[in-house]
């Protein structure tokens, strides 16, 4: 399906979208069939608090046969909510329509925090303190399908094999408890949501890495870059593939193959002599990758979206692993 | 001889849809091809030279962006007030508060033009003013608010004309931020 067509049919959603948070089925922190969730490895939203909450359907399962991208039954949905300073700002929601696409929504919430209201189809720009003078967006639904919709995968991030391993990583930047009666791979194994469900059960869903920083620095990138640097989509990913697939052997992930010792595809902001390396091992100041990262202009920045502060604790990650454990395998 | 009357009739059969084919692809292209001049995609994407009548398009570079031969200086810095950008000759590259931008290859090269990008990638940039759907913003002075009117049908008639073109290697440098 084309994206214009899933936007098309998003527009249309969006009129259709319930008016308030709660008329979705979310009403204050639960609802009837709801379960919480939260991702091994978050999404840097400029140090946002977030909490999630997924709702499939009544005996429907996922179709796992890929395990790397999971598709999702009609009428599942999904929450995310935002808050900055310990204040909610908005809930965005996503549901499978019968038709296979999917409706994108963002509620924001009042004054009182006792009400959160559908955001214009536009979205709302500079809604909110997201702390060091940045001002939080509400995205339109074009924000959400840009990260959102992509060729070979269903719409939904954050919620799969990798993100729900059930062994949380204690290096993940910004990592989130994982607290009693949340979802996580083993939950969804055992109530037979999943077909096939993995036959170990999901362990393999772990990252498997040369060592734990490498682990911790791979999963980040997987969640917060390997939406779109994945080679489903080999234009935009522009051959640089930060995806993670769940199995795979240390030391043979696709950020390893694509990223060290390879050119950088663009002039890179503040590195002289050319474009540089997409990551020079051992030399974190000249890999285009934490440039990229450490930069909030918007013709420079990744993500290049959804964010307006370096994620400081990641790019000490990232900088640590390309200077302390990738000499040890890339000369 | 009946046999073979058979079997004409039948590569008859299979030859009416092909055609069909050929025929709705050849009408997209036309399609593209008349939006494309009546949106004025060529007013930036093509360089222009100046011409006994003023700037003219250079055909040898229909669609190409902004020529790789032409390295330019640094943009003109505009003093305070109602100037706010400027653009070269060419009408490739423009220089504003957003930085200096230039025309993308619109031609279907695959190293420095579209040839890779999917359907899906072309309608995604226009729907989301993003390279590619996806990166940084498209700049000025790309029109995005009129073609965000355009149907789905018509940019993939646009861009099913792109992609008939004949391919030219012409690498645009990437956008420049500000100077500070």
């Amino acid at each position: 399906m084309c994206l214009g067509a899933a936007l098309s049919a998003g527009g249309a959603a969006d009129r259709a979208a319930p008016v308030t948070l709660a008329a979705t089925g979310l009403t204050g922190d639960d609802g009837p069939g709801l379960s919480r969730y939260a991702p091994v490895y978050p999404l840097w939203t400029d140090g946002a608090a977030k909490r999630r909450w997924v709702s499939l359907p009544a005996g429907a399962t996922i179709d796992a046969s890929r395990p790397g991208a999971w598709v999702f039954p009609a009428g599942t949905r999904f929450w995310k909510e935002f808050a900055f300073g310990g204040r909610k700002v908005e809930t965005r929601y996503m549901e499978k329509r019968a038709d296979g696409t999917w409706l994108y929504a963002a509620y924001v919430w009042n004054e009182a925090q006792t009400e959160a209201t559908l955001a214009p189809a536009r979205g709302l720009r500079d809604h909110a303190d997201a702390g060091e003078g940045v001002r939080h967006d509400i995205p339109g639904v074009a924000d959400c399908a840009v990260c959102h919709e992509a060729a070979g995968r269903d719409a939904v991030l954050g919620f799969g094999a990798v993100q729900l391993a059930p062994e949380r990583d204690p290096l993940a930047p910004h990592a989130e408890p994982f607290e009693p009666g949340m979802l996580d791979l083993a939950g969804l194994v055992a109530a037979g949501r999943l077909s096939p469900a993995p036959a170990d059960g999901g362990a393999s869903a772990r990252i498997t890495a040369r060592s734990p920083r490498e682990r911790a620095a791979l999963g980040y990138l997987h969640a917060n870059c390997g939406t779109c640097h994945h080679p489903d989509d080999e234009a935009a990913s522009a051959g640089l593939w930060l995806r993670v697939a769940p199995g795979e052997a240390a030391g043979s992930h696709a950020a390893l193959r694509t990223a060290p010792g390879r050119p950088a595809g663009s002039p890179v902001e503040g590195v002289p002599g050319g474009a540089g390396l997409r990551i020079a091992a051992g030399d974190p100041g000249h890999s285009a990758l934490v440039q990229r990262m450490e930069s909030r202009h918007p013709l420079r920045q990744m993500p290049p979206l959804g964010s307006e502060r370096v994620d400081r604790e990641a790019v000490a990650l990232i900088r640590a692993w390309i200077a302390e454990d990738l000499p040890a395998v890339h000369d | 001889m009946k046999m073979g009357i058979a079997v004409l009739a039948l590569a008859g059969l299979g030859a009416a849809p092909a055609a069909a084919a050929d025929d709705a692809a050849q009408s997209r292209i036309e399609r593209g091809k008349y939006l494309v001049l009546t949106s004025g995609c060529a007013d930036c994407h093509t360089a222009h030279k100046l011409g006994p009548n003023g700037p003219q398009p250079d055909e040898t570079m229909a669609y190409a962006g902004h020529p790789e031969s032409m390295v330019l200086p640094p943009a003109p810095k505009l003093p305070p007030g109602p100037w706010l950008f400027t653009g070269t000759g060419t009408m490739t590259a423009w220089s504003g508060p957003w930085g200096t931008s230039f025309s993308a290859n619109l031609t279907p090269d695959k190293e420095t033009g579209i040839g890779t990008w999917t359907e899906e990638n072309f309608v995604q940039a226009l729907r989301t003013g993003r390279h590619m759907g996806k990166g940084r913003p498209i700049l000025p002075p790309m029109p995005l608010l009129p073609l965000s009117h355009a149907t789905d049908d018509h940019i993939e008639d646009m861009y099913a004309y792109f992609m008939s073109l004949t391919p030219i290697k012409n690498k645009v440098p990437a956008p420049l931020p500000p100077a500070q």
